[in-house]
């Protein structure tokens, strides 16, 4: 027999693929898959945090400004960057879970983890862990010098900010999910709708102005939004003191049905990139 | 000493077990009924020119893509049902497909090992390294490792989860020599050691005649030919396999003069 340098490799014992602790060790390694991304590059953990802090200290100093040679109530100031903030909070949300997916097509991962025991469900849930992460390495900052220049802490809204937020955040993975589904589906050619999907929504989410500005048919529009429901929320708090859970509600009623709809969607998609082979070419 | 796993399947059920395939793209056959089965133990070429229709065969049988008709039972498993519980016995190897640049060899092995469910996961990995001598490769990123490097590690990734089924997509394109050779023998051992079932695409006919024990040729979808290689070459009479290849791929019509009965039409 011919001599080699090579060793057999001895056989392997593999945990059950099937049940809870199966999905959360395969949701964990693909959480830890981005972790170790974001912690190797500071670079990019400081692009994080960059858009926000230019936004926040935009609207910031506009609000200083209109606070001093303006008419208008010190209180409204805080609707400006209150909604800078809830505004980012989307945004980075939306963008983390789906650049989190777009990391493993640029880098030619797809195909591995397409014929790997991972399932649909488990990518999405990572991909939402990783939003979590990756919002909070961007927000902590710019909410903590929010409070220190401008004397707006998001914090201190309580349990209004944890409805804000999660209704912000549970939309965001809704549209995360029609982004990477177009991306399955089309390819790198639908790349900019995972960037620009949610600026499509800027104008009516009403971040800054009731959404009774709009048009009429704007305003059908923006009632199917549950970003609107939280911005009428957060100016319904600042200017009246009133926090309106009806709003909350029906945001939450709204997510729920965005989710199900962009799941379902997500889930066509990606049947349908199996059946058209268009996974195939951007495994590669 | 080395341990030889026990077979992974009853006799009742190959390894793999491909009936009346069928991929049709709008007006275009990609794949146009072809069955067989594969052999534990037993490393089989598919062969066959641009448009053959043998990469979509391997993407249907990795489950990227969903077939227009037929079925594919992998270990028993029908894959169109429960691809994932499939998945989980299988892996695959493509210079052509990356694994995460920017992680360390040791990171990516640590990822797909916890996809793969892989206990024991440290000793492991130091087990793949120690055997793909790949221990000082660990923590050095991805993307900063030389071509033969990059192929050792996706080897020591698709071997990680000890897999009965592997796919490889040209396992030695654009490697020098010594390291496809040291890729060969690695593979050759695996197979031997672990009764796996090993699907190579390959254009290197040297690299197919020596590892495969089988040869399945493909042209316009179908299967035009299937056997070993020495039987190949024997029915075509000619003194290699690259020279069936172009026989085949060019539809050259001299006749066979040996049939092995294995042929399919």
């Amino acid at each position: 027999m011919k001599e080699t340098t090579i060793s057999a490799l001895p056989p392997v014992a593999r945990h059950a693929q099937s049940g809870l602790a199966a999905s959360l060790r395969r949701i964990g390694g693909m959480v830890r898959r981005h972790w170790y991304v974001i912690r190797s590059s500071g670079p990019r953990t400081l692009e994080l945090v960059f858009w926000p802090l230019v936004s926040m200290l935009t609207w910031g100093f506009l609000q200083t400004h209109l606070a001093a040679t303006t008419s208008l109530p010190a209180k409204a100031a805080g609707l400006l960057i209150g909604g800078v903030l809830l505004w980012d909070i989307l945004v980075r949300s939306q963008l983390g879970f789906s650049i989190a997916f777009l990391e493993d097509v640029w880098s030619r991962n797809l195909g591995h983890l397409l014929m790997s025991p991972l399932r649909p469900i488990e990518l999405v849930a990572a991909l939402v862990v990783v939003s979590l992460i990756k919002l909070t390495v961007a927000m902590v900052p710019v909410i903590f010098i929010a409070h220190v220049m401008f004397g707006f802490n998001l914090l201190s809204l309580g349990l209004a900010f944890i409805v804000f937020f999660a209704n912000l955040t549970i939309m965001s993975w809704a549209l995360g999910l029609f982004s990477i589904g177009c991306v399955l589906r089309w390819g790198m050619g639908a790349e900019s709708i995972a960037w620009l999907v949610v600026f499509l929504l800027l104008p009516i989410s009403c971040v800054y102005y009731p959404v009774a500005t709009l048009p009429p048919i704007l305003q059908a529009v923006a009632l199917c939004l549950p970003s609107t429901y939280v911005f009428e929320g957060l100016r319904a708090l600042v200017l009246e003191q009133t926090f309106r859970g009806d709003l909350m509600l029906r945001a939450f009623a709204l997510n729920g049905l965005w989710v199900a709809a962009c799941y379902g969607l997500f889930t066509y998609l990606l049947a349908e990139a199996r059946t058209k082979g268009s996974l195939v070419q951007m495994g590669e | 000493m080395h341990r030889t796993a026990a077979p992974a399947v009853a006799v009742a059920d190959p390894p793999v077990a491909v009936r009346d395939l069928v991929k049709v793209y709008g007006d275009v056959r990609a794949v146009d009924g072809i069955s067989f089965d594969l052999r534990a133990g037993e490393i089989t070429a598919l062969l066959g020119g641009n448009g053959a229709g043998k990469t979509t065969t391997i993407s249907m049988l990795m489950g990227l893509v969903t077939p227009t008709a037929g079925s594919i039972r992998i270990f028993g498993t029908d894959l169109a049902r429960n691809r994932h519980e499939a998945l989980a016995r299988m892996n695959f190897e493509s210079p052509y497909v990356d694994i995460p640049m920017r992680l360390t060899v040791r990171q990516n092995l640590e990822i797909f090992g916890r996809l793969y469910g892989v206990r024991d996961l440290r000793r492991r990995i130091g087990e793949v390294a120690s055997s793909l001598r790949i221990e000082q490769l660990l923590d050095r990123g991805y993307g900063k490792l030389s071509a033969g490097q990059k192929t050792r590690a996706s080897l020591a990734k698709a071997l990680l989860n000890g897999p009965d089924l592997l796919l490889l997509d040209e396992p030695t394109a654009s490697l020098d020599p010594d390291t496809a050779d040291w890729v060969r023998e690695t593979l050759e051992l695996y197979c031997r050691t672990h009764a796996a079932t090993i699907i190579l695409a390959s254009h290197n006919m040297a690299e197919v005649e020596r590892l495969a024990a089988r040869v399945i040729m493909m042209e316009s979808g179908r299967i035009t030919a299937d056997s070993t290689p020495a039987g190949l070459i024997a029915k075509f009479g000619r003194d290699n396999l690259e020279e069936v290849f172009l026989d085949i791929a060019r539809s050259r019509t001299r006749t066979p003069v040996a049939a092995d009965g294995q042929d399919q039409p």
